[in-house]
């Protein structure tokens, strides 16, 4: 079967020489002469090269060979002029890369919907109660929401920040476990990897124990053995067996280890707001119906505890959300800040290669108009520079792509664990388009500039002159001038940007956090293992092992806390009476508690301002006594010293015996140092507060010895030589709690300094450009001017002040520029206004001097100009 | 296509007048190029000359329609040439515009009458 295709270029001039020879041969046997009848054939044929030139213009794919060629041809000379290359891809990468992966990080965090089956329905289960948003509640609450619901499908909740105890597999370990109740795993709509989840039987009290791992965990502690099910994983010292696995990217508020079933007892509810969750809305539910039908579910609730009071009812206001915008939380500003920052330096790089081809199409006027003269044609020649530039800005793209796959790897295993969904951050088909659009974008914006100021090319090439176009060049510097004035422009909203960034992060690291030399204190967890405890053998167990860690080289002193200052992950809150302040018929208003040792503040560095510390024979007589923080008792009674010797006790808790406030301390900053320090109240360890047993305590240790390995293997030591099975987990330093509470605008500081300092570099490379083409344009006035018995410091001195006339111009439009901008940053700053004198006034000061050093350094050129030289060329 | 009428006047041809005759040629047997316009000129005693830079676009054309298909055979004289052959198609085509051609021509003739002395 012949196939039809199209001969090629070869094959027809094959063909065409042999029609020739052909006639040739049959006017050989006509009788005509061999050569006479070669050059009659020829002529019968007609011009050879012009049927060839039709057969080949028939095809179809000419511009195909064309953009082939212009392609060779863009490589060649890129090729031959390896600093520009190199210079131009590097800026391009450099900026493509930064804002390909700041997309990256946009679409994975804000725009991707959350990992779990069909996200958009999912809400978040959170109260108002008395004007503040509450996002724990208790089992009756919960089993409202799942059997009385209208609008709900199903709803899932679990106990947050629980650990729980593994043994028998090596050292005793503490993990993280989700204790998840009936219905979470089928809101989210996510399954097991292996095995199942929890049967409803395993969610009553009483029924066998049962655990799911997490992904994580099984890599870790079982390698990956699939044939995990069944076995027995001893949990709380009890053995649990194990039921499934769960998928590699599931996560819940944070990394877990394990999920244990959560168990309800419907004859005994317990009431303590312990569960977080989430629901999931039926099919074309909105929200405002899902809240209108959970206040339906809140008022059966209130009912049921026999709650008539309308004010109190009053102060519960349902208030569901979306998980998303729950986990997404309020670092969306920061991201889309950074994200239009980093855009400003992709607008920079290009501007900075756009100066750089704009010059570079001057030198090549000649070849243009060689290429006009030859017959090429306007458009051929405008292709020509627009491969090249997307040639450029391709490979630029390319580079820029695997330095953003970098960039996002290291921010991905190093970056602020604030950042939500860190994890999913990666480089995706969608990014990778992304990059190339810009790409293609730059390299097309790139390629249209040169081609526009060269419209009107024409052949007045060839009278060997040396640069005398004088209206030409002055055009050009035109175009110049206006690329450097608005990289310095773009410069300076970038520069002012991270300055503010800076003086906030000054200002956040000046605020006294209520304790001192975090780096000195030590701290590890514990907690009692789940199940009845004696509480008074604990705590005396617990000061034993703080004496004996007292007594470690080194220490200064040792002590406990439920929760260390800015830790995120527990807080203990409480509603409290004042005695003799007249309850106004509202429920008061819930403080931080936190349940702690004596010689807590002494290890913290938290003073104390009023009154004493608790002491050991506080707690072992049981007396019932409080410390509260100098913010709560100026609230309550105006000043610190007043606040002694009156009493405290829990609203909820009125048969309670009243406390009596023996001291009172520094504020301390928990909620990070960007928020007002909560008021406290501090408890001592005994006696026992219903419901806030200590069950889980923060050791902390002051030493100078903090985080060395010597003192943290000392540490175990002295805790196993008490208890060999106690496992200790969260070994760090409050440091480190410290930095993760800055973590948000340390990020955002790094960020924004980096693009300033490469705005701050694509502005010198700028000016210097600008200043350097004018001087070698002027070699020859220079020369004379030399010649005539002009200073070199003073032609240096021109084309410096020319270059500040440039940036002079770029600032006063930048100012106006980052005027505007700053404003949206304003939620990340702090302590510092969007408009700060200090940062506008010394940001152009600072531009203004980089702008006089790059002209500087651009004019030493000029001393090198021999003006015999110039002048003899001529 | 032109043609020469002797060394003079040069009379226009549609372009389908050229695939038309090409295919009429092919009609018996294969031929390669040189042989088409050689045909050509015979059958039309030296009224029609084929300009070789419309013969092998005209080729091309009929290769690409499917009315034609070509291969690397040799001549008589031992050249190697590029042979072109009518498919079945082609035949089809052919048949088709030969009979359109003569209505054309019939009803042209009517118009303009015989042809005065």
């Amino acid at each position: 079967m012949w196939r039809r295709h199209r001969p090629t270029d070869g094959e027809f001039r094959q063909e065409i020489q042999a029609h020739i020879a052909l006639d040739t041969d049959r006017l050989i046997a006509e009788g005509m002469r061999p050569d006479e009848a070669k050059a009659a054939a020829l002529r019968t044929f007609g011009n050879v090269t012009r049927v060839h030139e039709r057969f080949y213009e028939s095809g179809r794919t000419i511009w195909l060979d064309d953009l082939r060629r212009d392609i060779r041809y863009a490589l060649l000379t890129l090729l031959t002029t390896p600093s520009f290359t190199t210079v131009c891809v590097v800026t391009l990468a450099l900026g493509i890369g930064a804002t390909t992966a700041m997309f990256s990080v946009v679409k994975s965090v804000l725009i991707d919907p959350l990992p779990y089956r069909d996200s958009a329905a999912l809400v978040r289960i959170v109260h108002g109660i008395g004007g503040k948003n509450q996002s724990h509640f208790n089992d009756a609450i919960l089993l409202g929401y799942r059997e009385n619901t209208q609008t709900l499908m199903d709803a899932g909740a679990w106990v947050p920040a629980a650990t729980a105890t593994v043994t028998g597999q090596g050292d005793p370990e503490e993990v993280r476990s989700l204790t998840a109740s009936e219905g979470l795993l089928t809101t989210l709509g996510v399954r097991p990897d292996i095995g199942r989840i929890f049967s409803a039987a395993e969610h009553t009290p009483g029924a066998p124990d049962v655990v799911i791992l997490t992904n994580g965990y099984w890599q870790r502690t079982f390698a990956g053995d699939r044939d995990v099910l069944d076995r027995v994983l001893t949990v709380n010292g009890r053995p649990h067996q194990i039921v499934g696995v769960m998928p590699g990217g599931f996560r819940l508020d944070g990394e877990q280890d394990l999920m244990l079933p959560l168990r309800i007892n419907r004859g005994r509810l317990v009431p303590f707001f312990r569960l977080v969750g989430v629901a999931r809305l039926k099919p074309g539910i909105t929200l405002v119906q899902a809240n209108a039908d959970a206040g339906r579910i809140l008022g059966n609730w209130l009912d049921d505890t026999g709650q008539k009071d309308p004010a109190y009812r009053a102060r519960y206001r349902p208030a569901l959300r979306p998980l998303k915008q729950d986990v997404i939380g309020d670092v969306g500003a920061t991201l889309w800040v950074l994200m239009g920052t980093i855009g400003l330096v992709l607008l920079m790089a290009c501007a900075n290669v756009a100066n750089l081809l704009l010059v570079r199409a001057g030198a090549r006027r000649q070849e243009f108009a060689t290429r006009a003269a030859l017959g090429a044609r306007r458009i051929r020649i405008a292709r020509l520079l627009l491969v090249e530039s997307l040639t450029l800005a391709l490979l630029g793209g390319g580079l820029g792509l695997a330095l953003a796959y970098g960039g996002l790897r290291v921010l991905v295993t190093s970056g602020p664990s604030s950042l939500p969904r860190l994890s999913e951050i990666a480089i995706d088909p969608i990014a990778a388009l992304f990059a190339l659009a810009i790409s293609l974008l730059s390299g097309l914006m790139l390629g249209l500039l040169p081609i526009v100021k060269h419209a009107g090319l024409r052949l007045s090439v060839g009278t060997g002159d040396t640069g005398r176009h004088a209206t030409r060049s002055r055009e050009h510097q035109r175009s110049q001038h206006t690329l450097v004035t608005l990289q310095i422009a773009l410069a300076l909203v970038l520069l002012v940007s991270a300055g503010l960034i800076i003086r906030s992060f000054q200002a956040l690291v000046r605020v006294d956090p209520g304790f001192t030399q975090p780096q000195h204190v030590q701290t590890f967890d514990t907690s009692i293992l789940p199940g009845p405890a004696d509480m008074e053998r604990e705590t005396r167990f617990r000061q034993q092992m703080l004496e004996r860690l007292a007594a470690l080289p080194g220490v200064t002193s040792a002590a406990f806390t439920t929760r260390l200052p800015m830790d995120p992950s527990v807080r203990w809150s409480a509603a409290l009476t004042a005695e003799g302040i007249p309850d106004d018929g509202l429920t008061p208003p819930n403080h931080q508690v936190k349940v702690i040792s004596p010689g807590m503040f002494q290890t913290l560095g938290t003073p104390l301002v009023a009154g004493r510390d608790f002491t050991w024979t506080d707690l072992h007589d049981l007396r019932h006594v409080a410390i509260i923080s100098e913010n709560l008792a100026r609230a309550l009674w105006g000043s610190r010293e007043a606040a002694l010797g009156k009493r405290l006790r829990q609203y909820y808790a009125q048969q309670d015996p009243w406390r009596e406030i023996i001291g009172v301390a520094g504020n301390v900053h928990d909620d990070g140092a960007h928020r007002p320090p909560p008021p406290t109240i501090y408890w001592p360890a005994l006696p026992i507060t219903p419901g806030y047993e200590p069950r889980r305590v923060s050791l902390a240790i002051r030493t100078e010895r903090a985080s060395s390995a010597s003192l943290v293997a000392e540490m175990h030591e002295t805790v196993w030589s008490l208890n060999p099975r106690l496992p200790l987990s969260e070994v760090r330093t409050l440091d480190s709690l410290y930095d993760q509470s800055l973590a948000q605008t340390s990020f955002a500081l790094v960020m924004l300094v980096m693009a300033g300092a490469m705005a701050l570099l694509l502005g010198l490379c700028g000016v210097y450009g600008v200043i350097a083409y004018a001087v070698s344009q002027r070699r020859r006035e220079i020369g004379i001017r030399l010649a005539l018995g002009a200073k070199t410091s003073d032609i240096q001195g021109q084309f410096v002040r020319r270059g500040l006339r440039l940036a002079s111009i770029g600032i006063a439009i930048g100012v106006g520029g980052a005027a505007a901008f700053t404003r949206v940053m304003e939620s990340l700053l702090f302590g510092v206004s969007p408009l700060d004198p200090i940062t506008f006034a010394s940001t152009p000061i600072l531009l203004a001097t980089t702008a006089a050093l790059a002209g500087y350094l651009s004019t030493r050129r000029v001393v090198t100009i021999d003006p015999a030289e110039t002048l003899r060329v001529e | 296509m032109s043609t020469r009428k002797g060394e003079q006047t040069k009379i226009a041809l549609l372009q389908g007048t050229l695939d038309l005759l090409i295919l009429r040629t092919l009609l018996f047997r294969p031929q390669h190029g040189q042989g088409i316009a050689r045909a050509i000129q015979q059958q039309s005693e030296a009224t029609l000359l084929v300009d070789h830079g419309s013969l092998y676009p005209a080729l091309q054309r009929l290769e690409s329609r499917g009315w034609i298909r070509a291969e690397w055979g040799t001549s008589d004289n031992n050249r190697k040439a590029r042979f072109y052959e009518l498919t079945k198609h082609g035949r089809k085509q052919l048949v088709a515009e030969t009979k359109q051609w003569r209505r054309l021509t019939a009803a042209i003739g009517r118009i303009l009458g015989p042809e005065e002395a």
